[in-house]
């Protein structure tokens, strides 16, 4: 299935993403990496908000390349990162602000998956290293967040998207990680291949 | 600064740009050759979605992907080409103007104070500078920017000899299953074998910058060349790691002498965004630019 999103989306259409769904975004993106998602549930448990709400909104993997012409931001390119990294605290980030969907690439786990379940969020894949199609959907810069601390790709960019896509849906709120099933196909698939190496005499 | 100095600089600066929004036709070609052999709607998007983005980076001169790597230059320096130690200087400065002009993402990060703006990194080592002597009054440069996804899943092992050739098969195997989807593929895989702990490394990144589809002139190693990569194609990690079209555009094997007691053996993975740049500069300043992959 394919759907066209709008933010803040809806816990009841989150719900209604399965694993494999193309999506498309209209609304607010926020990207957020490492250190920012550190240092916003840092302040989270100390009782204090992070300067931009996270509910209901995308957030995105992404450190992007960005540009100042006068006093404007402009995006040049803004691909996905590595999820992965973000794993380990994903599911505190996705119960203390609510996210709607996390955009990345490369997929998350089993925590991630879990938080996703919980509390009706997703997880969507755009294409690694797309990152001038991403900059496409992105139609402008509304503010930007601990730039000066934290630098260009690790602060929070706060972006206004129109279609931004197309991802595809590999966790859902009901269980599914696409990325989680192909990593134990590879896995068999590599045992069998070793079985084959071991028992070859050449 | 020298006439000579200004041209290898702009040179440089024109090398980061290229490698940056370039894709090389031939890699290209072969993820277009991947897209047409793969039937699944998810694999199929994912390498239309990057033949696209690739196609779009070309035409408006853009940085292909955002994470535009740590900055390396691959420098084979002939005898008689006028400029020597200065060169280090010269490459520091087209990195630094290469950021700001193309523009690449400030990648290098100071643990003490952060991000240094600039792509220069700590005590001179960043960018990464690899230098060979050469006969000759030229100057042959590379620049190769790696990102950061696909260099995280490099691997390295000092495997016992005994273990042998099948030993060394199963370890490259293995590295590959473990990248997984986490380095952007489908992927380019460059292996080194012997030399130590530090050059096999060197060797496996060397190994990426072997003209595609070009196997090892030794028979014997490109034997194993064409096995290990449809070997690691059956793994089925697919592009973006879905599970659909290919996980290895190519495999290079670079070979250097080992100790009697070690096997030191090197993996490092390139994205499907492949991305350098060569040239050679004349001592008389005359540049010929070869965007070849």
């Amino acid at each position: 299935m394919e759907y066209h999103l709008k933010t803040p989306v809806p816990e009841s259409q989150l719900r209604r993403l399965k694993m494999g769904d193309l999506v498309y975004v209209t609304g607010t993106v926020i990207t957020a990496r490492d250190e920012a998602h550190l240092k916003a549930l840092d302040l989270h448990e100390r009782g204090e908000a992070p300067p931009v709400d996270f509910g209901g909104v995308c957030i995105f993997h992404c450190g992007p390349i960005m540009r100042k012409e006068g006093d404007e931001w402009t995006v040049v390119a803004a691909g996905p990162t590595t999820s992965a990294r973000m794993e380990i605290f994903q599911d505190n980030f996705i119960e203390a602000f609510r996210p709607a969907i996390i955009i990345g690439k490369g997929g998350m786990g089993d925590r991630t998956a879990a938080a996703c379940g919980k509390f009706g969020c997703v997880y969507s894949a755009f294409t690694g290293g797309a990152a001038l199609l991403a900059a496409r959907g992105i139609k402008r810069v509304r503010d930007v967040f601990w730039l000066e601390e934290l630098g260009m790709p690790e602060c929070l960019w706060v972006y206004e998207v129109e279609d931004f896509g197309p991802m595809i849906v590999t966790i859902d709120s009901h269980g599914n990680n696409m990325t989680k099933d192909v990593k134990d196909q590879v896995t068999a698939r590599m045992k069998s291949i070793m079985e084959e190496l071991r028992d070859r005499h050449d | 600064m020298t006439r000579l100095e200004k041209v290898v600089e702009d040179t440089a600066v024109e090398l980061l740009r290229i490698a940056a929004t370039e894709l090389p036709r031939e890699y290209v070609e072969a993820m277009q050759r991947g897209l047409d052999e793969t039937e699944g709607a998810v694999g199929r998007s994912q390498l239309g979605n990057i033949l696209e983005n690739v196609e779009i980076a070309r035409e408006s001169s853009k940085p292909m992907c955002q994470d535009t790597g740590v900055v390396a230059f691959m420098v084979r320096l002939g005898d008689e080409f006028p400029l020597r130690s200065d060169l280090k200087q010269i490459l520091v400065e087209a990195t630094r103007r290469a950021t700001r002009e193309v523009p690449l993402r400030p990648n290098a990060v100071d643990m003490f104070s952060g991000n240094t703006g600039d792509n220069v990194g700590l005590k001179g080592h960043v960018p990464i500078l690899y230098i060979d002597l050469i006969p000759g009054d030229g100057i042959e440069l590379t620049a190769m920017p790696k990102g950061g996804g696909s260099t995280n899943v490099a691997a390295h092992r000092m495997l016992k000899p005994g273990l042998g050739w099948k030993g060394v098969k199963q370890f490259i195997i293995e590295a590959v299953a473990n990248a997984g989807s986490l380095g952007c593929p489908p992927y380019f895989v460059g292996v080194g074998i012997g030399g130590g702990e530090d050059l096999c490394m060197t060797l496996a990144k060397r190994a990426l910058l072997r003209p595609f589809g070009v196997w090892n002139e030794d028979q014997r190693v490109a034997k194993i060349e064409r096995e290990l990569l449809q070997k690691v194609n059956r793994l089925g990690i697919g592009a973006m790691g879905l599970g659909e079209g290919p996980t290895a555009l190519d495999l290079h094997i670079e070979m250097a002498a080992r100790h009697p007691a070690s096997l030191p053996v090197g993996v490092v993975i390139s994205c499907w965004a492949l991305r350098h740049a060569r040239a050679t500069v004349s001592r008389d300043g005359v540049v010929e630019i070869d965007k070849s992959g």
